[in-house]
């Protein structure tokens, strides 16, 4: 079982550098774009990725849009007393000079109605649209379940 | 978590002054007991009170984890960010606790049902550390059990026919006699959830 583990790890790990992959358009650079194999196509698959404003105004992430997912959406995992919960947002804002993560238990895209099953190791494209800098496309890694994110030499 | 310490003391010494004051027969009946719980944490796992069903088939009662100290969280597999999440850091802490954590009973109890039906826990857990427990039941099961650890849940419908669950995010932890150990809170630094759960194991 151990040795099991170890392989599913080691796979998820290997094909990680194009979730190592960034685009820039203006002052915005969408890096580290990631999602997780998903059990079949019923189930929602997620996104997780980092943006960096360089730039000096403020911007926001308003849409998604991806050929993977029907409805993909924006969702914040938010724990208040004690309960979870994933409200969709209308827009994750990325103020000038900030870095903002989608990351597990925080903002997050969330693909509802998959067109397929995620595989580990596939990726597909996913297109942002910011309130200022227009759209960004980006291919998206699919990593193991066990995931926590891809490993990228410069964190940043 | 410091405030959670200072009410249980505090319930611990106005129970033993009460204990002396009232007869203990009366103090020892179960209506009796489950008047004196602090309403906001679990009950003991001998004054609980459910039946479920879990991933490999088999029935689980509270009374079968008596002896073993226990890791408990409600969660559902529809959802791709806080489930999944939970179950990385807990197959982290299993792992990070190797064979000391084998005695440890660890259990996802859903709060969605009617979708996470055994086989379905069964496909999913196939993905996490093997020692996970994942358990269901009928609506009225789910309801019972989380009455007993004082968990609450909700049905949040989504466009269609689709819905998600807003639900308690604790990882909660019992001693090996049942009573409850404390909580570990959604992504608590694993500095401080280590030790709070080789405490339960001790
Ligand atoms: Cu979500």
């Amino acid at each position: 079982m151990k040795t099991l583990i170890l392989a599913f790890v080691l796979l998820g790990a290997a094909p990680a550098a194009f979730a190592c992959e960034s685009v820039s358009v203006g002052g915005i650079t969408v890096q580290q774009p990631w999602s997780r194999v998903s059990i079949g196509t019923q189930r929602p698959g997620v996104l997780y990725l980092t943006i960096r404003n360089d730039g000096p105004a403020d911007d926001a992430l308003t849409a998604v849009s991806t050929p993977a997912a029907e409805t993909p959406m924006l969702h914040e995992t938010v724990v208040s007393d004690g309960i979870a919960s994933m409200p969709h947002v209308m827009q994750v804002p990325v103020p000038a000079g900030e870095t903002v993560e989608l990351r597990p238990g925080g903002y997050h895209g969330m693909l509802m109605g998959l067109t397929g099953p995620l595989e580990e190791g596939a990726t597909f494209p996913v297109t942002l649209t910011f309130a200022t800098a227009g759209e960004i496309t980006i291919p998206v890694q699919v990593l193991s379940m066990r995931a926590e994110g891809p490993e990228c030499d410069d964190g940043q | 978590m410091r405030r959670r310490s200072v009410i249980l003391l505090g319930l611990g010494g106005a129970a033993s002054a009460a204990a002396f004051t009232l007869g203990l027969g009366a103090w020892r009946s179960r209506e009796g007991v489950l008047a004196r719980q602090d309403p906001r944490l679990p009950l003991p796992l001998s004054l609980m009170d459910w039946r479920l069903t879990d991933h490999r088939g088999n029935a689980v009662s509270p009374d079968d984890w008596i002896g073993r100290p226990a890791m408990v969280f409600f969660g559902f597999t529809w959802c791709p960010d806080v489930c999944p999440t939970t179950l990385l850091d807990i197959s982290d802490w299993l792992e990070e606790l190797g064979s000391d954590a084998d005695d440890l009973t660890v259990a996802l109890i859903t709060v969605d049902p009617e979708r996470d039906r055994p086989e379905v826990l069964a496909d999913y857990l196939a993905n996490f550390d093997p020692r996970i427990t994942g358990l269901t039941g009928t609506s009225d099961q789910v309801g019972s059990a989380a009455e007993g650890f004082r968990v609450t849940y909700q049905k949040v419908p989504r466009e269609g026919e689709d819905y998600t669950m807003n639900h308690t995010a604790g990882v909660f932890l019992f001693h090996r006699d049942g009573r409850f150990g404390g909580i570990v809170d959604f992504h608590e630094d694993r500095r401080y959830t280590i030790p709070k759960i080789r405490r339960m194991l001790g």
